[in-house]
C-alpha cells in the first residue's frame, strides 16, 4: 500500500514537472512564432532603411534605428568610463570590509533594483528640466547611462576579481607600479569581461522603453544632432501598438528587428564569455 | 584584492592622481542613488509640505483635474498584479529549475535553459505588444472586456519566471553533490530527495529569486500599461481592468503640472521604497547563503 | 602578450568609435548654429496636422526644424508655460485661468461618438449615451442591439476631448464607468476597431480620416446631426471646438512666422486632408 502511494506520488511529480516545462514552452513558442509569422513577410532591407510614413503604418524604421543607435552610444560613452573607474576602484583599491567601498557597493545594489520608470521620472526632472537638455537623444542616453551603470560595474568588477592574484604579486615583485600593473596587465586581461559587461548593458539599454518616454521623446525623423528628440525602437513598437490603428504589421516587424538585435547581442556576449574561459584554462 | 595596507606602493604624483580620479568616479557612481532620491524628494516636496502625504490615501478617487489624488486604487492594483504573478511564477519557476536539473535529459536541459535565458532577454514592450494583440482578444472572447488584471498577471508571470528559474537553478546547482548521492544511497526516491533535501537546503536561494522577481513585477511598466486597461479602480474580480502605479506615471507624467506632478513623483518614491525593501531582503538572504556555505 | 596587444587595440577601437559617432552628431549642431528649432507639443488631435504643416514650413523656410510632440492639450499648456515647448497645441478654446497665454485658432473640429462598423445600432439619443457612460445600460440588447456587454472607452484626464464630452453630456468624470481608458484619438480608434462591442468618442477629423482609410469604425449622428466635417463647417454640429496654437507671450519672429503660416490659406489643403475646417474670423 505504501509502495503504491509512493509510485503514485513519484509519477505525479514527474508529470507535474514535465507539465510545467511544456506549459512554459508553449507561450514562448507562441510568442516567437507569432513575431516571425506576422513580422517576417514585411522584413526587408528597404524596411530597415526607409523613412516611416503615415505615422509609421507605412515605410520603414531607418531614422528610428539611427536614434536608437545614438541613444545607446551616448549611454555607453558616458557609462563606460565611470563604470570602469568605479569597478577598478572597488576591486583594486578597497578591501571587502572597507566602509567607503561597502557604501558604494550597497548603493549600486539598490540602484540596480530601481524601476526604470523611476529613472524616467528622474531623467525628466534632472536632465530635461534642471539641466535644460529638453526632450533629446542626449537626455535619453544619460538617463539610460544611470540605469545600466550598476550592471556594468558589477560585471566589470567581477572580471577584475577573476584575474589570478599571481599576476598582481609578480608585477609587484618586479617593481612595477600599481598604476602600470592595472593599465598594462590587469586591464588587458579583463578585456573580455569588460566586453561582456558592455554588451549586457547595451542590451538592457536597447530593450528599455519606460525610461525613454519622458526623456528622448517621440519624434520619428532622422536626428541631426544629439539635441534632437529621437524615437527608440521600443517606443516605436509601443506607439504603433497602442496609438496607431493599422500599425500592427509594422509593429510586428519592428519587434522582430529588436528581438533579433538583442538575441545577436546576447549570443555575442555568451560567445565571448565561453571563449574567454577556454582561453584562461589553456596553459600559458 | 588589496595586498598592502597603504594602497599605493610607489609615491609618484601620477599614481596619486590616478587613485583620486578613480575615487572620484566611484563617488559619482555611488552618489547617483543619492541624486535620484534627492530629485524625487525635490519634485514631490510641494505636495508633501502643502497638502501632506496622508491625503494620497484619504482623498476621494483619482481625479487630477479636480485636485483629488488618491493613490490607493493604484497601490492595490500594483500589489494584486505583482502578488498574483508571483503565485504563478514561483512554483512554475522552481519546477522548471527542477526539470532542468533532475528530470530532463542533458540535451533537453541545455536547450530549455537557453530558452529561458532568451525569454529573460525579450524586452517588456514586446511582451506587452504580444499580450495586447494575442492574449487580450482571447480573454475578451472568454469574458469581456479583455484588458484586465488577469492579462497583467499572465504577462508578468512570463516576464519574471526567468529570474526565479535562473536563480533557483543556480542555487540548486550549488548544493554539494554528496547530499544527493547520500540520499540515493539511502534509497530515497527522486521526488523524496527533492522534497526533503533539495528544496529545504536551497530555500534561501529560492526565496532570493522570488524576492527579486517580486521587485521586477512591482516595477514593470510597459507590458502592464499595454494589457491592463488602465481604469483607476479597486478590481472586484480578476476580469476587471486595473491601473498600476507605474502605468499611472507613464500615462500622466506627460501633462502633469504642480501638485499632480508632485503626486506622480510621490508614487515614484513609494514604488522605489517597495522595490528597495524587496531587493535588500534578497541581498540579505544572499549574504546569508554565502556565509552558510563557507562555514 | 597577445591578449595585451589585443586589449590596447580594442580599447583604441572603442575610443575611436565613440568619438566618431558623437563627433558626427555634435559637430553639425555647433556648426549649424543658425538652424532654428521650434518645439510644438500637446493635443494628439492636432499633432498629425501640425506635423504636415511643419514639413511644408521647413520646405519653404530652410534653416528651421519643427519638432512635434504629443501628449494631450494639458501637456501643451504645461510645456508652453515651463518652456519645454515654444508652441502648445490645444484642441479647445482657452479657459478663463489660461487667459495670460496667447492663443491663435488654426482650424475647427468636432467630437463624434464611434462604434465598430459591424454594430447594428444606427443612432443613440443623448440620454442613452449618458446611461451607457454611467453604467445604467451595460448591454447592447437593452437599446435594441445584439446581446453583448458594452465596452465603454473613455478618454484619460488632461485630454480636452474628455472635458468637452463631459461638459456637453453634463456628466462628471466620477460617474463614468469605463472599461478602457485611452489617451490619443488613434488609440481610441484602435480600441473600437478591434472590439465589435465597444463605444468611444474621438475627434471627427481623425475618425473620418481613418474610416476613409478602411478602418471598421462608424461615426454616429449626434442630436440628429450627422457627425461629419460638413456639419462642423456649417456650425450645426453641437460638439465642436477650435484647434488652438498657444504661446507664452505675444508670438515673435519665428514663432509668429510659423503661426501666421499655419493660419494662412497655404495650408488649407492640409487641413481639408485631415478632415478639419479651416479657421476664418
Amino acid at each position: 500500500m505504501r509502495l503504491l502511494s509512493k509510485t503514485i506520488r513519484e509519477t505525479g511529480a514527474t508529470l507535474l514537472v514535465w507539465g510545467t516545462a511544456t506549459s512554459i514552452t508553449i507561450p514562448f513558442l507562441w510568442l516567437i512564432g507569432d513575431l516571425l509569422w506576422h513580422g517576417w513577410p514585411q522584413l526587408s532591407l528597404n524596411f530597415v532603411l526607409a523613412l516611416p510614413h503615415n505615422a509609421g503604418r507605412e515605410g520603414g524604421i531607418g531614422p528610428i534605428l539611427v536614434s536608437t543607435g545614438l541613444i545607446v552610444s551616448v549611454c555607453m560613452v558616458v557609462a563606460l568610463p565611470i563604470g570602469l573607474g568605479t569597478a577598478l576602484f572597488l576591486s583594486e583599491y578597497t578591501r571587502n570590509n572597507h566602509m567607503y567601498g561597502r557604501l558604494i557597493r550597497g548603493s549600486l545594489d539598490v540602484l540596480a533594483g530601481v524601476p526604470s520608470i523611476v529613472f524616467g521620472l528622474f531623467g525628466n526632472a534632472f536632465f530635461c528640466q534642471t539641466l535644460g537638455l529638453g526632450f533629446s537623444i542626449l537626455s535619453g542616453g544619460l538617463t539610460l547611462a544611470c540605469m545600466v551603470l550598476p550592471i556594468l560595474i558589477r560585471t566589470v568588477e567581477e572580471s577584475f576579481r577573476a584575474i589570478s592574484q599571481d599576476q598582481r604579486l609578480s608585477a609587484a615583485a618586479l617593481g612595477i607600479s600599481k598604476r602600470a600593473t592595472i593599465l598594462l596587465i590587469l586591464f588587458p586581461a579583463a578585456i573580455p569581461g569588460l566586453l561582456v559587461g558592455c554588451i549586457l548593458g547595451l542590451g538592457r539599454a536597447m530593450a528599455e522603453t519606460a525610461a525613454l518616454i519622458f526623456t528622448s521623446g517621440y519624434v520619428d525623423r532622422m536626428p541631426e544632432s544629439l539635441m534632437d528628440s529621437g524615437r527608440a525602437l521600443s517606443i516605436h513598437i509601443y506607439d504603433l501598438a497602442m496609438n496607431v490603428a493599422g500599425g500592427n504589421p509594422n509593429a510586428y516587424t519592428t519587434a522582430l528587428v529588436l528581438v533579433g538585435l538583442l538575441l545577436t547581442i546576447n549570443l555575442f556576449a555568451s560567445w565571448i564569455a565561453d571563449k574567454w574561459t577556454t582561453l584562461n584554462q589553456l596553459p600559458t | 584584492m588589496t595586498l598592502f595596507s597603504n594602497i599605493i606602493l610607489s609615491h609618484s604624483k601620477i599614481d596619486f592622481l590616478f587613485l583620486w580620479s578613480l575615487r572620484a568616479l566611484a563617488l559619482s557612481a555611488g552618489g547617483l542613488l543619492l541624486l535620484v532620491i534627492v530629485f524625487l524628494f525635490h519634485e514631490s516636496w510641494p505636495y508633501l509640505t502643502q497638502i501632506g502625504l496622508a491625503n494620497v490615501f484619504t482623498d476621494h478617487g483619482w481625479f487630477p483635474t479636480e485636485q483629488s489624488y488618491q493613490l490607493t486604487p493604484m497601490i492595490s492594483g500594483t500589489i494584486l498584479a505583482a502578488c498574483g504573478s508571483i503565485f504563478l511564477a514561483a512554483p512554475l519557476g522552481i519546477l522548471s529549475a527542477l526539470f532542468c536539473h533532475f528530470y530532463a535529459p542533458p540535451f533537453l536541459s541545455y536547450w530549455y535553459r537557453r530558452m529561458i535565458e532568451l525569454l529573460a532577454g525579450i524586452p517588456s514592450v514586446v511582451f506587452g505588444f504580444w499580450g495586447l494583440v494575442v492574449l487580450v482578444p482571447v480573454i475578451a472572447a472568454w469574458h469581456p472586456p479583455g484588458p484586465s488584471l488577469l492579462a497583467g498577471i499572465l504577462i508578468l508571470t512570463l516576464m519574471i519566471l526567468p529570474t526565479i528559474m535562473l536563480i533557483a537553478h543556480a542555487s540548486i546547482r550549488q548544493l554539494p553533490t554528496i547530499y544527493i548521492q547520500s540520499a540515493t544511497a539511502l534509497g530515497l526516491s527522486q521526488w523524496a530527495t527533492i522534497w526533503h533535501i533539495v528544496l529545504p537546503t536551497s530555500r534561501i536561494g529560492l526565496l532570493t529569486g522570488i524576492f527579486l522577481g517580486l521587485a521586477r513585477a512591482l516595477g514593470e511598466t510597459m507590458a502592464i500599461l499595454m494589457v491592463c486597461g488602465n481604469v483607476v479602480q479597486h478590481p472586484s474580480h480578476i476580469f476587471d481592468p486595473i491601473r498600476t502605479l507605474t502605468a499611472n506615471i507613464a500615462l500622466e507624467m506627460a501633462y502633469a503640472v504642480d501638485h499632480h506632478r508632485s503626486v506622480l513623483f510621490i508614487s515614484g518614491l513609494l514604488l522605489m521604497g517597495l522595490v528597495i525593501a524587496f531587493v535588500s531582503l534578497a541581498e540579505i538572504l544572499r549574504y546569508k547563503t554565502t556565509y552558510a556555505l563557507t562555514q | 602578450m597577445r591578449s595585451f596587444t589585443h586589449g590596447i587595440l580594442l580599447s583604441r577601437l572603442l575610443l575611436i568609435w565613440a568619438f566618431l559617432v558623437l563627433g558626427i552628431y555634435v559637430l553639425p549642431s555647433t556648426a549649424n548654429a543658425t538652424t532654428q528649432k521650434l518645439v510644438l507639443s500637446g493635443s494628439s488631435t492636432m499633432a498629425p496636422l501640425l506635423l504636415e504643416i511643419g514639413k511644408r514650413f521647413e520646405a519653404t523656410h530652410p534653416e528651421t526644424r519643427i519638432d512635434v510632440q504629443t501628449g494631450g492639450s494639458s501637456r501643451g499648456i504645461a510645456d508652453t508655460i515651463n518652456g519645454l515647448a515654444d508652441i502648445g497645441m490645444v484642441s479647445r478654446a482657452l479657459n478663463p485661468q489660461e487667459q495670460h497665454l496667447h492663443g491663435s485658432a488654426v482650424a475647427h473640429d468636432g467630437i463624434g461618438i464611434i462604434l465598430h462598423a459591424s454594430n447594428p445600432i444606427q443612432e443613440l439619443t443623448n440620454t442613452q449615451i449618458q446611461s451607457i457612460y454611467t453604467g445604467r445600460i451595460n448591454n447592447w440588447q437593452q437599446i435594441g442591439g445584439r446581446e453583448a456587454t458594452i465596452t465603454v472607452v473613455n478618454k484619460a484626464q488632461g485630454r480636452s476631448t474628455l472635458d468637452l464630452f463631459l461638459h456637453y453630456f453634463q456628466l462628471s468624470n466620477r460617474d463614468i464607468r469605463a472599461h478602457v481608458i485611452i489617451g490619443d484619438n488613434e488609440q481610441g480608434i484602435k480600441t473600437v476597431s478591434g472590439n465589435p462591442h465597444a463605444i468611444g468618442y474621438v475627434s471627427i477629423g481623425t475618425a473620418q480620416y481613418d474610416a476613409s482609410h478602411g478602418l471598421p469604425i462608424r461615426l454616429l449622428p449626434l442630436h440628429k446631426v450627422p457627425a461629419s466635417i460638413e456639419s462642423v463647417r456649417t456650425g450645426n454640429f453641437p460638439l465642436s471646438r477650435p484647434l488652438t496654437l498657444v504661446t507664452k507671450s505675444q508670438p515673435t519672429e519665428l514663432t509668429k512666422t510659423f503661426i501666421d503660416f499655419a493660419q494662412s490659406a497655404e495650408v488649407h489643403d492640409l487641413i481639408f486632408k485631415h478632415y478639419f475646417v479651416p479657421f476664418q474670423d
